[in-house]
């Protein structure tokens, strides 16, 4: 058991496996220059050669398509994304081509290819770096995506994606790279499906993906001074999704606010919202609201990009809509902003 | 010869003003008010100044993320340029679009994109329709070797030439995306040598001269007019500061510093000024414009500063036409 940051999690899980497993290789645009990946690729080159972490020209519809070639011959290849906007470059291969090989193969064929992907957010980089979209991932069978939001899922499920005979597609977000935690050991993995809680609590439903939990977090002690008992489920998994774990939770609280890092419209929270409809609509005391990114596109400037993105203070108002609260004075609170962590670009 | 000098005057004031304009945005960026990711065009002055004036105000231009350079070139403004880095209202985008995303369409230059290469397309179908509308004039796409590994530069690249339009292709060698060197990404030695394969007239370049380039470029296109057919220009510079950012990173060990003193030794904006004295134009005379070019730069931040931020309206002005129209 030891405490490492999300970033080394990741790092960590990289460096294990690899070294658990020869036919594991990461590749991708600039994985193995100096700046690695935020950290995430650091000493890959260094340990395993040039054979097995290497950058890449820059050409995401063929180096998906690649890891494609090589999972089904083989290797386990890890292909890495520096934003979630790159990897749309690489659309055909995912949706056309890597998740229906096994398929077509009559499931002769499988494909162990994980790919990373990072969403970017803060500094301005505006609306070609930061989006998320899991819900079109979600959308295409045969694709395990997930959205690790601790440390230890991070290296658990990273670890767990890599021995995975699918598809696994992980979105990391970039600002919980500093993000502190306990992680499992060398041959530990965390399971690629089921949602988990977070933070028990017996009135109200907060189901959040990735950063939203930390929101989420935030937003549950806010709501607790207000003598309101936060249920946190961390969704993990977005495909297969979990709504077991969250149906149960919400049978309990009977209200559910889902926190997404990304559009509402067409989204996991719609998503969920029907699920739980069909699962445990007798026990809703509410609709499911959904606390999402605004519907636009994410402006560079910094005003406005704290308009554009949910923060803890949206979540405690959609909970007292749900519960019909008098809204609680938000003025002195003091929500995250990434100037805490770093400046300048990137 | 009074022509070649009234473009060497052209050609340093484009370039002393992008050169001013990134050498305030050096020394304020530490203040954190800019908070947008900068891609400084910081020693490839002289492509820009020599591009965006060679094809003329009638024709049109896109670029990469690296936009500084082509912006101020087309432009010669620095007022809406300031105000959307700081994210102020009166940006071009209001700040909404930030460094990366310039754009000043009623002059011509179109915007650019932050997803590598993908105005190369953009640039070929502007060009279609250029050619549609029976007007004599090119759109030139300026993006970096990093670009040229894409599958929609190649994608373009042949539509252009199968289908004679008018797009002029600029290459911005500087050796480098981000930091993994061209050599490890090109199967192959020459890019303008497989180019020059296609139907298209091709050029490459190694010269910081903007007086040079100018030249080429000129040379190139009319070729590409006389032979009806698309150009592309391999135009090789030294990018002077780290691949985002305002600092030097010659420290991180991937490419070493005596390069860049011998690139600094020809700097670009340097040579034209040298050049523009022995040419005969009088010290005064250029001190003078620079002066101007000085207090230009000075004021536009100061207006930027003083600028509001923009209100929330502005979020989701002109997503659609159907402006503020609550479509989700
Ligand atoms: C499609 C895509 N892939 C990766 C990136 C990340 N990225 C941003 S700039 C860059 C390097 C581009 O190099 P080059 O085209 O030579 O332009 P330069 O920055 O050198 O001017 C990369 C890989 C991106 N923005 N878009
Ligand atoms: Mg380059």
């Amino acid at each position: 058991m030891k405490t490492l940051t999300y970033r080394d999690a990741v790092n960590a899980a990289l460096h294990e496996e690899m070294e658990l497993d020869p036919s594991v290789f990461v590749y991708g645009i600039d994985v193995g220059d100096h700046k690695r990946i935020f950290g995430t690729t650091n000493n890959l080159v260094e340990d395993f050669g040039p054979d097995r972490c290497f950058s890449t020209p820059l050409c995401e519809e063929t180096l998906v398509g690649f890891g494609l070639g090589a999972a089904i011959t083989g290797q386990r290849p890890v292909n890495v994304h520096m934003r979630v906007d790159f990897l749309l470059l690489a659309m055909n291969q995912l949706a056309n081509m890597v998740t229906t090989w096994s398929y077509g193969s009559g499931g002769s064929l499988r494909v162990p290819f994980v790919i990373r992907a990072i969403i970017g957010r803060g500094w301005g980089q505006s609306y070609q770096h930061c989006k998320s979209l899991q819900s079109i991932f979600g959308h295409i069978p045969g694709l395990r995506v997930v959205m690790p939001a601790t440390p230890a899922d991070a290296k658990g499920m990273l670890k767990a994606a890599i021995r995975c005979d699918d598809p696994v597609l992980v979105i990391e977000h970039r600002w919980l790279y500093d993000a502190e935690g306990v992680v499992g050991d060398l041959d530990e993995i965390a399971p690629l499906e089921g949602a988990s809680i977070l933070r028990p609590g017996t009135d109200l439903t907060i189901a959040a993906t990735s950063w939203m939990n930390v929101e989420a977090m935030h937003a549950a002690k806010i709501l607790g001074k207000a003598g309101v008992g936060c249920e946190i489920v961390d969704v993990r998994a977005v495909a297969p999704l979990d709504d077991t774990t969250v149906a149960a939770s919400v049978a309990k609280t009977g209200y559910c606010v889902v926190a997404d890092t990304d559009w509402v419209p067409y989204g996991l929270g719609a998503e969920l919202a029907a699920r739980l409809h069909e699962r445990c609509f007798d026990s809703l005391k509410a609709p499911v609201k959904r606390v999402g990114f605004a519907f636009t596109h994410c402006p560079c400037s910094r005003p406005l990009e704290n308009l554009f993105y949910p923060n803890a203070g949206q979540i405690v108002r959609a909970a007292e809509e749900l519960l019909k609260l008098p809204p609680v004075d938000l003025e002195g609170e003091d929500f995250y902003s990434y100037e805490r962590k770093f400046r300048g670009p990137f | 010869m009074e022509q070649t000098l009234a473009v060497a005057r052209q050609l340093y004031r484009r370039m002393y003003l992008i050169r001013t304009a990134e050498d305030a945005i050096v020394k304020r960026y530490h203040e954190n008010d800019m908070k947008t990711p900068m891609h400084m065009s910081m020693g490839a002055e002289a492509i820009a100044a020599a591009v965006c004036l060679a094809i003329g105000p009638d024709s049109l231009c896109v670029s990469s993320y690296r936009s500084h350079g082509t912006y101020l070139a087309r432009t010669l403004e620095t007022d809406r340029f300031f105000a959307e880095l700081y994210g102020k209202c009166g940006g071009t985008a209001d700040g909404r679009a930030g460094s990366m995303h310039l754009s000043a369409p009623e002059q011509g230059y179109l915007g650019g994109s932050a997803i590598v290469a993908s105005v190369i397309p953009v640039a070929t179908g502007a060009a279609f329709s250029l050619k549609r509308l029976g007007r004599d004039a090119v759109v030139a796409v300026f993006f970096g070797d990093g670009a040229i590994d894409e599958g929609s530069f190649w994608e373009s690249l042949n539509i252009a030439c199968a289908w004679r339009l008018p797009v002029l292709f600029v290459c911005e060698d500087n050796g480098f995306a981000v930091h993994t060197p061209a050599g490890v990404r090109h199967g192959y030695a020459s890019i303008t040598d497989i180019v020059s394969r296609f139907r298209i007239s091709a050029a490459e370049t190694s010269t910081t001269d903007a007086s040079l380039l100018h030249a080429a470029t000129q040379e190139l296109l009319a070729d590409m007019r006389a032979a009806q057919r698309p150009g592309f220009i391999r135009m090789h510079y030294y990018r002077y500061l780290e691949h985002v950012g305002v600092n030097e990173d010659f420290a991180a060990g991937y490419r070493p510093r005596d390069e860049y003193e011998e690139w600094l030794a020809v700097d670009p904006v340097t040579t034209q000024r040298t050049r523009l004295l022995e040419a005969g134009v009088a010290e005064d005379w250029v001190a003078e414009m620079e002066r101007g070019i000085d207090a230009q730069v000075a004021h536009s931040i100061e207006l930027a500063v003083a600028a509001p931020f923009p209100d929330e309206c502005i979020l989701f002005r002109d997503v659609m036409t159907n402006e503020n129209v609550d479509i989700s």
